[in-house]
């Protein structure tokens, strides 16, 4: 399938393929918008040359998915933007089910922190190198994950501890 | 501070682990090498808990604030208390059920929120809105966009102190409720957008009160900027307080007006454009202290550039349909469905089935709330609830810029702050 990419997109997408064409996996579109797959490990790299490079300055978003697969179950996306090119690009990475482990892109957008915070939270994915990684939504007592597809919609009873609603009696 | 000596004092009955983790986590912060331990001889040092209870934190945020006399030494913010879970109950609705869900996300804004989940979805599975929806859509936007202006307004002025001008913007405010109810039937949660266009039309009588309130409505700004422009007591509560430098406002991801008041002119509405703004004019107001005071001057002339866009659009609002006229996209007109067979059989299937985007679809649109860019990317597996939703909100990245505003500012400025930053607890919460 061809791409219809704009000029700064194409010239971002050219110099991707030069200097990590191992680490690339797919480049497509779909809806109009463009999605880059890269390798996991090297994700922090190519996140510092898009942001050094071609002005990919602005992390707008980091959004994880559970694609409910035997093998590299859990896809994450990052949702950046130049500023100077007016565009916008997602990059994924995907992990697995076992140890479901990602670099942490602190360092790049500091910004990133609670929103691998959040992808944690809901997935379980781990972050490394990030530098407070909690949960961030839920209770650290909580034991489950709410997003992944297998986590009941009605959730689990007494995964959590509830309030006394009778506060009088001790 | 250390942890032993705030574990000694509190005694928490539930959540014991998270408590423990937050107060680690606060005594962490900025800590890179082994802190010297200089004792604390005057007792000056104090770990305050403030909210979620707290009436000034606009909801349910929680601070915790280390103080050092009457500085702030560090914070750390805990959210989470109004945690529902929409991206999961987004997973089990149809596109058109989980709508009125958005509308309690943003609830300042509900419009705003309707239409970022109508544009994603016409994105994902290629629907054409009709050229009135989509004035409808800006009218109804910019409209929302002045009310939740307005509540902040009245809250950061009251927050520095002035309770009685709170009334004067909820005065104004009322007079929105009472359009959007003529507008779309309901005062607060509107639900008015759908996908493939808008609910119903502009009746006369909405339209009237429109006009009206786009006439009266720059008088009361101007009222407001008298009162406040030359203020000496609001400029010293706000000027060069909270300041958010323009390096770190992109690093940090701030948004909305908040990135603006630090010199970033972004604005998705300029970005890339949606709806009809390619065709109207209006600016994009900047500053560049990234302080309370800009912020609050970025908010006001963004209300008088919505009262401009809402004019144009009042000038260009071409006629025709509101929805678009295809069964498989979008709802039948209630004229249809109660006098034709097809169109009961439509409706039918658009409630049970919904709209289908093509399977292994994605999508991410974005549209420019009140707080920020509000974005919602959308997976498909091609049945008629989405695989993954995940809303991109304002709010929540504007409580990160918080957690690193806050930190050497006095405690009594810390409710001014939250004023300004503006967050709404059940969109940050989700």
């Amino acid at each position: 399938m061809s791409l219809e990419l704009s000029q700064p997109l194409q010239e971002s997408v050219d110099a991707l393929t030069e200097n990590f064409s191992d680490k690339l996996i797919e480049v497509y579109q779909s809806s109009g918008d463009t999605f880059v797959r890269i390798e996991a490990e090297a994700l922090v790299e190519i996140c510092t040359f898009l942001k050094q490079k071609h002005n990919f300055v602005y992390l707008t978003d980091i959004a994880g998915t559970d694609r409910y697969t035997s093998d590299e179950r859990f896809e994450v996306i990052y949702n950046i933007i130049s500023l100077k090119d007016q565009v916008r690009i997602f990059i994924k990475v995907r992990c697995d089910e076992e140890s479901p482990e990602l670099d942490s892109v602190t360092t790049v957008w500091k910004g990133a922190n609670w929103m691998e915070r959040e992808v944690y939270d809901m997935f379980g994915v781990q972050f490394n190198n990030h530098p407070d990684m909690r949960r961030i939504f839920l209770p650290e007592d909580f034991d489950y994950f709410p997003l992944r597809k297998e986590f009941p919609l009605l959730g689990i009873q007494g995964s959590i501890e509830l309030p006394n609603t009778t506060p009088d009696t001790e | 501070m250390k942890l032993s000596d705030i574990q000694s004092k509190v005694h928490s009955t539930f959540f014991k682990e998270h408590q423990k983790k937050l107060y680690q986590s606060l005594e962490d912060k900025h800590t890179t090498i082994e802190e010297m331990d200089d004792g604390d001889p005057l007792s000056s040092k104090m770990v305050l808990n403030m909210g979620p209870q707290h009436p000034a934190t606009h909801g349910v945020l929680r601070l915790v604030l280390q103080l050092h006399g009457e500085t702030i030494e560090k914070v750390k913010l805990d959210i989470g208390y109004l945690h529902r879970g929409v991206e999961k109950i987004a997973e089990n609705k149809t596109y058109q059920e989980f709508m009125p869900y958005t509308d309690r996300m943003d609830y300042l804004s509900p419009y705003s929120n309707n239409v970022a989940l109508c544009i994603a979805v016409e994105k994902i599975a290629d629907v054409e809105v009709p050229e009135r929806a989509h004035y409808i859509r800006m009218i109804g936007c910019e409209l929302a966009r002045i009310s939740s202006h307005l509540l902040w307004l009245g809250t950061m002025v009251m927050d520095a102190g002035a309770i009685s001008f709170f009334i004067w913007t909820f005065k104004e405010r009322e007079k929105i409720y009472d359009i959007m109810d003529l507008l779309a039937g309901h005062r607060f949660t509107v639900s008015h957008s759908r996908i493939g266009g808008v609910a119903n039309d502009i009746t006369d009588d909405a339209m009237g009160a429109i006009k009206e309130f786009v006439e009266t409505f720059p008088n009361e700004l101007k009222d407001y900027h008298k009162l406040l422009d030359r203020n000496r007591l609001f400029f010293d509560r706000n000027e060069a307080v909270g300041v958010l430098k323009t390096e770190d406002a992109l690093d940090i991801g701030a948004k909305g007006p908040v990135l603006r008041a630090s010199g970033y002119g972004y604005d998705v509405r300029k970005f890339s454009p949606y709806a009809r703004y390619s065709e109207v004019e209006f600016g994009v107001p900047t500053r560049l202290e990234g302080d309370n005071l800009a912020r609050y001057f970025v908010r006001m002339e963004e209300m008088s550039e919505s009262i401009s866009i809402i004019q144009q659009c009042i000038d260009k609002l071409p006629k025709g349909p509101v929805r678009t006229d295809n069964a498989k996209q979008a709802y039948p007109s209630k004229d249809e469905v109660y006098y034709s067979m097809e169109g009961m059989i439509h409706d039918f299937m658009m409630t049970d089935t919904g709209i289908c985007p093509p399977e292994g679809a994605e999508a991410y649109h974005a549209v420019e709330s009140p707080k920020g860019e509000l974005g919602y990317f959308i997976q498909s597996d091609g049945t008629g609830h989405p695989w993954r939703m995940k809303i991109n909100a304002p709010s929540f990245s504007n409580l990160q810029v918080l957690e690193n505003i806050l930190d050497g500012e006095m405690v009594a400025d810390t409710v001014v702050i939250i004023g300004g930053v503006d967050p709404v607890m059940g969109e940050a919460d989700k």
